[in-house]
């Protein structure tokens, strides 16, 4: 049993200088054998190891990283939470996942820094304040915390934003989730990590899938750089990668992979004490605690494996905040990074069996993987445990593409996840 | 920044003088027959992809330029061209020849149906 994190946990180690931390996690050798493995050790794959322990007792599993944990989109994303999206599948898992962020420090015992200051996502043409005024109805159905805001109050939550209504997309107005907000992504995946560990799961890292080997229409076992490990539950949670994977099970997927840039500011002092999106110009930014701007944008629009993306992309972004937030512009940008994105062409995810049975996908997360990894981890972890769908992630499954059954959030959440 | 040439106007320029058209090789099979497009061709057609780490085959539009579709040989990981070839034409043999995976599966699967036609 691991020691518990507390504020006697701290004083007693500030004691011996922080010199007798315990590891978070173990780095064990691959058993030869597990009752299920997940590959890829990101915030979905950490997740659904983390509820297969708990929720369903399955303790003797692995994650297979091929870097390090919490090292891909995990690490990379601008750590947005909400839960406002248009169509009915989306809030359910999304909401899901939001709700279980609320208490996730607790839940881990690790602080995820979860930091519901609200989300703000401007409307600057009519369409799109049309647009966001259906989402506003959809999300009031469904019970969501969710309101229209005035072109006044947007200023009074963002003083920063320029109210000019003369510039070329003025603010109409905005609609505003005050529940949803921000994380810390890498804690995210160290708190999984952590609690997935105590539990028994088996994290390893280091370690290349290189094939999945099946006998008939079932897995039973998968090949890596280190060794063979036997299973009949293979769960591929693998984001940008999940086409190479899935082709070592002759699976071909609806995925195309693309990067996604991400970059950050010089800290400064505290100008924005919410998530600002502004769709139609097309970029996002926040502050951290540290005080840096954190702003993205889109995707490059060509696929995409090298995590480094095109100065366009970029230019398009920060041009579009400039002209939002006109103080920014004298900013120097400390770093600027990008992420492989697997994106499907409904733009929403993937949570489902495959037709070769044992095998489970959950991919397609696209851009905007981060605020669903709780909720994402809940369904699929449910899924592989009983071998059936879990009905928030029933309507995810792959069958969707050639029943037709598509989840369209491409044109619900305009651009930005 | 990629840096594109267009096969058809011989223009050469950088990304944003282009248009990414996504995978190439892509055929409707309803412009084939019609009466007998299964759920699973439409599928594909519509949205299974092609998504190679490494050489992969595209489409691009030479936007500013002669406007004209083409296709191209891009590696996802170098993002380096390998080669620029018309709308209705298959790549260099040379460039096939370093195709892996479901790409190489394509060209052995076209070039034999052509050489049987």
């Amino acid at each position: 049993m691991k020691p518990r994190y507390s504020l006697f946990s701290l004083a007693r180690n500030a004691m011996n200088y922080h010199k007798d931390w315990e590891r978070a996690w173990r780095s064990p050798n691959p058993k030869p054998e597990y009752d299920a493995v997940i590959i890829g050790a990101g915030g979905h794959g950490l997740a659904s190891a983390y509820y297969l322990a708990k929720n369903h007792k399955m303790t003797n599993i692995a994650v297979i990283e091929k870097g390090w944990l919490g090292g891909g989109n995990t690490g990379r994303n601008t750590t947005i939470i909400r839960s406002n999206y248009l169509q009915d599948p989306s809030i359910a898992i999304y909401e899901l996942a939001r709700s279980l962020y609320e208490d996730l420090s607790q839940d881990l015992n690790y602080n995820v820094m979860f930091s519901p200051r609200g989300v703000l996502m401007l409307c600057q043409t009519q369409h799109e304040f049309r647009a966001f005024q259906r989402t506003a109805h959809a999300n009031r159905l469904a019970g969501l915390d969710c309101r229209m805001v005035t072109p006044q109050e947007v200023k009074e939550i963002v003083p920063i934003v320029n109210d000019d209504p003369n510039c070329r997309y003025p603010i109409l107005g905005a609609y505003y989730q005050p529940r949803g907000g921000t994380g810390r992504h890498d804690a995210v995946a160290w708190g999984y990590a952590r609690g997935a560990d105590a539990m028994g799961v088996d994290i390893i890292q280091n370690c290349e899938v290189t094939g999945i080997q099946r006998d008939g229409g079932r897995v039973t076992g998968i090949e890596t750089t280190r060794g063979v490990i036997r299973t009949r539950k293979i769960g591929v949670v693998t984001a940008g990668h999940v086409s190479t994977i899935m082709d070592m099970a002759g699976v071909r997927m609806p995925i195309e992979s693309q990067c996604l840039q991400a970059l950050v500011s010089e800290p400064i002092k505290p100008v924005i004490d919410c998530v600002v999106m502004a769709n139609t110009v097309h970029g996002y930014i926040s502050q951290s605690d540290k005080g840096e701007l954190v702003i993205g944008g889109g995707t490059d629009p060509y696929n995409n494996y090298s995590q480094r993306g095109s100065f366009p992309a970029l230019e398009h972004t920060v041009t579009a905040l400039v002209e939002t937030f006109p103080i920014i512009s004298r900013l120097r940008m400390l770093r600027l990074w990008g992420g492989i994105v697997d994106m499907t062409g409904d733009r929403s995810p993937i949570i489902s069996k495959t037709p070769v049975e044992g095998l489970y996908v959950n991919c397609g997360w696209g851009t905007g993987g981060f605020k669903a990894i709780p909720g994402s981890g809940w369904v699929f972890a449910d899924t592989i445990a009983n071998d059936r769908p879990h009905p928030i992630a029933e309507p995810f499954g792959l069958n969707r593409f050639q029943e037709g059954r598509l989840i369209d959030e491409s044109v619900a959440a305009a651009v930005a996840h | 920044m990629l840096v594109v040439k267009c096969p058809v106007c011989g223009a050469e320029g950088d990304e944003t003088d282009f248009h990414a058209g996504g995978q190439a090789h892509v055929r409707r099979p309803a412009s084939h027959d019609p009466a007998h497009v299964s759920d699973e061709e439409q599928r594909d057609y519509l949205f299974i992809r092609i998504n190679p780490k490494g050489l992969h085959f595209e489409r691009w539009r030479c936007d500013r330029g002669c406007g004209k579709w083409f296709h191209a040989a891009r590696d996802t990981v170098t993002l380096e061209f390998k080669a620029f070839y018309g709308i209705t034409e298959l790549p260099p043999a040379d460039v096939i020849a370093e195709a892996k995976g479901q790409w190489a599966e394509y060209f052995a699967k076209r070039l034999k149906a052509e050489k049987q036609a």
